[in-house]
């Protein structure tokens, strides 16, 4: 099974790559550009599904300031 | 009294760590993959960049051998200091509330702060005095602390002017609810000596540390 975990910051967290994103785009003339945010992006061949979410919250993600959302890809 | 310094891969302050612990007990080196404490009385936990800070700061130093037996220390009453890498690490083991965030503004920063001293409740700011200021070098680039904290447990804020990174409430350490865990973002173990470190101050936390790891 090949899963995609995305990773954000919580909302309401500082995210400062966000906000350095955002304030670039319109420097090179890409306008209406708003609530940008930067995270990260996990792909893994798992054998148990079931355990994605564990991995998440113990490993992966950092639940107090990353949201996570786990995707299963197929093949 | 003998006091542990761990070395993680990509750690690089357990070398000041280790001389700054010298100045008041003996220094024990304490290696990631080895789970033996070596009966030591008290922890520091040093900066660097362990694991490469892969996946988060401190993320993965976490699950390593010795942080097993770090945590089982602490939950025994154990006196633990993690400082700057450290401090991520024992956020990211639950053993202190919060986590670090990039700097505000996104860049490795790397100068003198001013800290004030908000409790002397903690064995490790027992020899200072409330409104103290300390000047310490500050290294890092994940700096920036957030989380539920309870107000008796904020050790530390940036002096007015020198909160760099954004830290909430200009929280620069903090201890656990029992008081025998801290973590700080600056670098107490390179303030020991008037010669290099601009200040000698941060010899203040780790003279508090081994009084209490003697008691």
């Amino acid at each position: 099974m090949r899963a995609r975990v995305l990773i954000r910051p919580k909302a309401g967290i500082l995210d400062p790559q966000g906000v350095a994103v955002e304030r670039a785009l319109p420097a090179l003339g890409f306008g209406g550009v708003a609530n940008v945010h930067v995270g990260r992006l996990v792909e893994l061949d798992v054998e148990d599904e079931g355990q994605l979410d564990d991995m998440c919250r113990k490993l992966l993600a950092n639940p107090l300031i990353e949201d996570y959302e786990i995707q299963t890809v197929s093949a | 009294m003998r006091l542990g310094v761990v070395t993680f891969p990509g750690t690089c302050d357990d070398v000041d760590a280790r001389l700054a612990v010298a100045k008041v007990a003996e220094p024990v080196a304490l290696w990631h993959g080895d789970a033996d404490l070596q009966g030591v009385d008290g922890v520091v936990v040093p900066g660097g960049f362990s694991y490469g800070d892969y996946l988060r700061a401190g993320a993965i130093a976490r699950f390593s051998p010795v942080m097993a037996s770090v945590i089982a220390f602490a939950n025994a009453g154990g006196p633990v200091l993690g400082i700057c890498n450290g401090f991520q690490i024992l956020c990211e083991a639950g053993l202190l509330p919060g986590a670090l965030l990039p700097n505000k503004d996104l860049r490795f920063v790397c100068r003198q702060v001013d800290l004030e001293v908000q409790t002397t409740a903690t064995p490790f700011t027992s020899t200072c005095e409330v409104g103290q200021h300390l000047s310490i070098p500050a290294k890092h680039q994940t700096g920036c602390f957030f989380g539920h904290v309870a107000p008796e447990q904020v050790v530390l804020r940036y002096a007015e002017g020198h909160n760099f990174n954004g830290s909430q409430d200009d929280i620069a350490g903090v201890v656990n609810a029992q008081g025998n865990v801290m973590g700080l973002m600056p670098h107490p173990e390179h303030a020991v000596d008037l010669l290099t470190g601009g200040s000698a101050d941060g010899l203040r936390l780790f003279e508090g540390m081994a009084r209490v790891a003697v008691a």
